[in-house]
């Protein structure tokens, strides 16, 4: 089975996270990790590896010449080959244009029985790349899925308003798991030495066959941005007998419990 | 989310952009290796200090070790956790030779990976840090079968090791050590004895613990010249190797210490016949290389070991620092000078000058000492790896001499950095809701062991100077005047930090012919803790103006918080060391007149 996982490099949370004029991610403002949710779909794919040593398992990441850091930890992690989609014309690409673009590189690779990503990444948090995905593929989505099972088909369940739901899909799919999903193994040194004799291969717009100027595909553009205004101070209660009553008043005030739970009161 | 203990951006600088690690990659022993495997060791060693070490840094110091009904020690579970995970990370064994399970990573790689460990939780990498210390001298000195047995398990994480060298009556001067190693006719030894403030001399973390013991043998003459090393495991192995025979080496006590809680301190006996291995009392000892050599054997990784409590003592500074560097820009607190109008909104402290000012002092330090640590641990690999009898020399006479220096002056600077850390945080870091205190309790400890301060000083002016008739000072000072030509030819402000480095060169010069010249040893060394503190200063100064070149014109925050830091140190602190020196030259007799009665 040849399994795909989406690898995104982001800016680590604890630094600080600035756009630059252009609206675009800084880069220089923080250190650039592997997405938190990205190891952890890596980590489910190389969970089926261990279990069944005939699992490929690739990993596939769009991104600038850094990028390949957080592929090369991936590939010191356990993964067998990595795929590097590297283009200038991909700089302020919107999701519209990354989907298309990671859709072709899973067609460029070839052979693909599943596709594991996050449900949505730190710093983006746009959420729909997988099913925009399994749409330019014809394949079979589930998203936001927890305790992902893989086998012939690929099962678990999914958080609904009010409990959970079991899905299952057919194979070939596109899967984005959450972050109940296991946290990532740690890679170890033996798998970091070794990492350096595995495939990275990087690709261009041109070798995927997509045209840089996307026709026919309408981008977002970001006009201006703003800075987060500060946090205003927060309401003290003091309580006068009423502390109870008031800090319902409030919560149900913010939606935080609805005013008919707050009733009884 | 909290603050990461050290900064990957200032490692990458000093390792790259200065000391230009890539260029080992060059040598033989660490062909394998590239810029790519060092930056992932360096990237987990940071996450596992991060996820694993930091995390349970304040649970080991509120819950102290202590020993159950059965006179077992009891840690806190995510000690073992964590180490569990360094383990499996093959971190410990990084640097070992390939043939050792190792990887052969330099030695400056791996002590930069240590050093995260150490920020993250100073209590929690001293079990790792003595390991590996141990099996290093093991793989140095012991024959092929000893290391089979004893070092590999501990460099697979395993097992644990000690260095038990300190006894209550004798700490720096190990020449009166009494522990005593009874040889035996199939070639074993016995040992009795109590040794005191052994790190890590007991637990339950790994399968077995191998103590390292020097003692004397019975005919040994006294003094230093007597010392052997004994191998000395609490469980002796079977045929086969496997732990199986408790040996007669019993917990005595828990030292209850200051801070650095979650390192077991102990007090130990050997052979009070607790246990009877082989049907009677005393503990069995192997004998490791010839006898009578164990000083020699120490002294071997001595340099080595003392980097590293230098390096720890900076990561306990850096982490203050960076703490407090947070926590100025988020505390508000009073109104820019000039701002008249009480509704204004306060501004955050590091608006002030004051506050700014301690921050760059803790940079300056901090960042100071992790480039003494650095250069010096990169001097171990030159020495290992020198391709010829010149290089070889070169690199063991610098290190020789700034071992003393890369030991204490972050032990004395880096707990100043913390002091100033609490400082900082006002009130609030004089409570243990903050790390801070915890941090300067932390780092109190290393100004004390692996050598005084002032053992320190007596061994920088009384050996390493006058070591080959000067050779090693004049070679250090060479070094900083190479790196003042550099400067001169840059121009600027790197121009005048380097004419004010060669005064101070000149000053080491004039100062040490001083005290050396007057003819009387007790009197040249009395003030050597001065001495020691003095050229500690130049030295930093010089790896400042290092920094400051190695930044060049570079733009960025960072590069200009090198440029700021480095004229900081010539202007505020270099300059302190014309007292000291002043003081030297003066051959003050106070200390030395002074009389105990008129206390
Ligand atoms: C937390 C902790 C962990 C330790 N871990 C270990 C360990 O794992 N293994 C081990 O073997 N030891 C260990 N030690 C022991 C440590 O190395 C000794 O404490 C240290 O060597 C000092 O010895 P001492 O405590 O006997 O002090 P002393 O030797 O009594 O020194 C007291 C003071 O006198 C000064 N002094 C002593 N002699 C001279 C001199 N000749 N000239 C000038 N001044 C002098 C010293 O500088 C010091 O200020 C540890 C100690 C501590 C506190």
């Amino acid at each position: 089975m040849k399994i795909v996982v989406l690898i995104k490099q982001v800016p680590d949370t604890y630094g600080e996270r600035k756009l630059t004029s252009e609206g675009l991610v800084d880069r220089d403002a923080s250190d650039a990790i592997i997405d938190e949710i990205s190891e952890r779909a890596l980590e489910v794919a190389l969970q089926r590896k261990d279990s069944d040593k005939a699992t490929e398992v690739v990993v596939l990441s769009m991104g600038p010449a850094e990028a390949k850091d957080a592929l090369r930890k991936a590939l010191s992690m356990g993964a067998d080959a990595a795929f590097h989609v590297l283009d200038d014309a991909l700089v302020a690409s919107d999701i519209g244009w990354t989907a298309t673009t990671l859709a072709a590189a899973i067609r460029h690779i070839g052979d693909v029985d599943l596709v594991i990503a996050g449900d949505a990444t730190t710093d983006g948090r746009g959420g729909v790349v997988p099913a925009m995905i399994a749409e330019h593929l014809g394949l079979s989505h589930l998203a936001a899925v927890d305790g992902l099972e893989i086998g012939a088909a690929v099962s678990g369940s999914q958080a609904t308003e009010s409990g959970s739901r079991t899905v299952h899909a057919p194979l070939p799919a596109i899967v984005s798991i959450t972050e109940s999903a296991d946290e990532a193994r740690f890679p170890n040194f033996k798998g970091i030495m070794t990492a350096k004799r595995k495939p990275l291969t990087v690709v261009s717009l041109a070798d995927l066959g997509v045209d840089p100027s996307f026709p026919e595909l309408a981008r977002s553009v970001i006009v201006s941005t703003a800075e987060r205004p500060p946090r205003e101070g927060g309401r003290k209660v003091v309580d006068e007998g009423n502390a109870a009553a008031e800090l319902v008043e409030f919560l149900a005030s913010q939606r935080l419990i609805s005013a008919g739970s707050a009733k009884g009161v | 989310m909290t603050t990461p203990a050290l900064s990957r951006r200032d490692l990458e600088f000093l390792l790259y952009e200065w000391l230009d690690i890539e260029s080992l990659t060059q040598r033989e022993r660490f062909a394998e290796h590239s810029r790519e495997t060092f930056d992932a060791v360096l990237e987990l060693s940071a996450e596992i200090a991060t996820k694993h070490f930091a995390t349970h840094n304040k649970a080991g110091d509120q819950t102290e070790p202590y020993m159950d009904e059965e006179g077992r020690v009891v840690l806190i579970p995510e000690i073992g956790a964590a180490l569990q995970v360094l383990a499996e990370a093959g971190l410990v064994a990084a640097s070992f030779d390939e043939e050792l399970g190792g990887m052969q990573l330099p030695i400056t790689v791996a002590r930069a990976c240590m050093t995260w460990l150490q920020a993250a939780n100073a209590a929690t990498s001293s079990y790792p840090l003595l390991a590996f210390a141990n099996a290093n001298l093991l793989a140095a000195h012991g024959t092929p079968e000893q290391v089979a047995e004893w070092a590999v398990p501990v460099i697979e994480g395993r097992y644990f090791g000690t260095m038990a060298l300190s006894e209550p009556d004798a700490g720096s001067s190990l020449g009166d050590l009494t522990t005593t190693g009874h040889p035996q006719e199939d070639g074993t030894y016995r040992l009795t004895g109590t040794k005191m403030w052994i790190s890590g001399g007991d637990h339950e973390l790994g399968e077995n613990i191998v103590h390292l013991v020097l003692a004397r043998t019975p005919d040994a003459p006294a003094g230093v010249k007597g010392l052997s090393l004994f191998i000395v495991p609490k469980w002796l192995h079977d045929a086969d190797g496997a732990p199986a025979e408790r040996n007669d080496v019993t917990l005595a006590g828990l030292n209850h210490k200051m801070g650095n809680r979650g390192t077991t301190n102990t007090l130990l006996n050997f052979g009070e016949g607790r246990f009877t291995p082989g049907g009677k009392a005393g503990a069995v000892g192997y004998l490791l290389g010839e006898r009578h050599q164990g000083l020699t054997y120490m002294f071997h990784m001595m340099n080595e070991a003392r980097i590293g409590v230098g390096a720890l003592a900076t990561a306990l500074g850096y982490a203050g620092y960076r703490q407090a560097v947070d926590y100025a820009k988020v505390r508000r607190q009073g109104r820019a000078l000039g701002e008249k109008d009480p509704a204004t909104p306060p501004i955050a402290i590091i608006g002030h000058a004051d506050v700014r000012r301690m921050l760059l002092e803790q940079k300056a330090y901090v960042e100071g000492a992790l480039a003494l640590v650095l250069y010096s641990s990169k001097l171990v690999d030159e020495e290992r790896t020198a391709t010829d009898d010149a290089e070889r020399r070169d690199a063991t006479l610098l290190l020789d001499i700034l071992t003393p220096i890369t030991k204490s002056w972050p032990s004395q600077w880096g707990l100043r950095a913390n002091d100033l850390a609490i400082q900082v945080h006002g009130g609030y870091g004089y409570t243990r809701d903050f790390d801070v205190e915890q941090f300067y309790r932390d780092n109190r400890l290393n100004p004390i062991h692996e050598g005084s301060h002032g053992v320190q000083g007596l061994d920088l002016l009384g050996r390493k100077v006058t070591m080959h008739g000067g050779a090693a000072l004049e070679l250090l000072l060479g070094r900083m005047l190479a790196t003042v030509e550099r400067a001169a030819s840059v121009g600027g402000d790197a121009a005048e930090q380097g004419r004010m480095l060669r005064a101070s060169v000149e000053r080491i010069r004039e100062t040490t012919q001083r005290l050396w010249g007057q003819g009387d040893p007790a009197l040249a060394l009395a003030n050597s803790s001065v001495y020691l503190e003095a050229v500690g200063h130049v030295v930093v100064a010089w790896l400042w103006l290092e920094q400051r070149l190695a930044a060049g014109e570079k733009e960025g925050d960072f590069y200009e918080g090198k440029r700021r830091a480095a004229s900081f140190f010539f202007g505020w602190e270099l300059p302190k060391t014309n007292a000291q020196f002043d003081l030297l030259d003066s051959l003050d007799r106070t200390t030395l007149d002074m009389q105990p009665a008129w206390f």
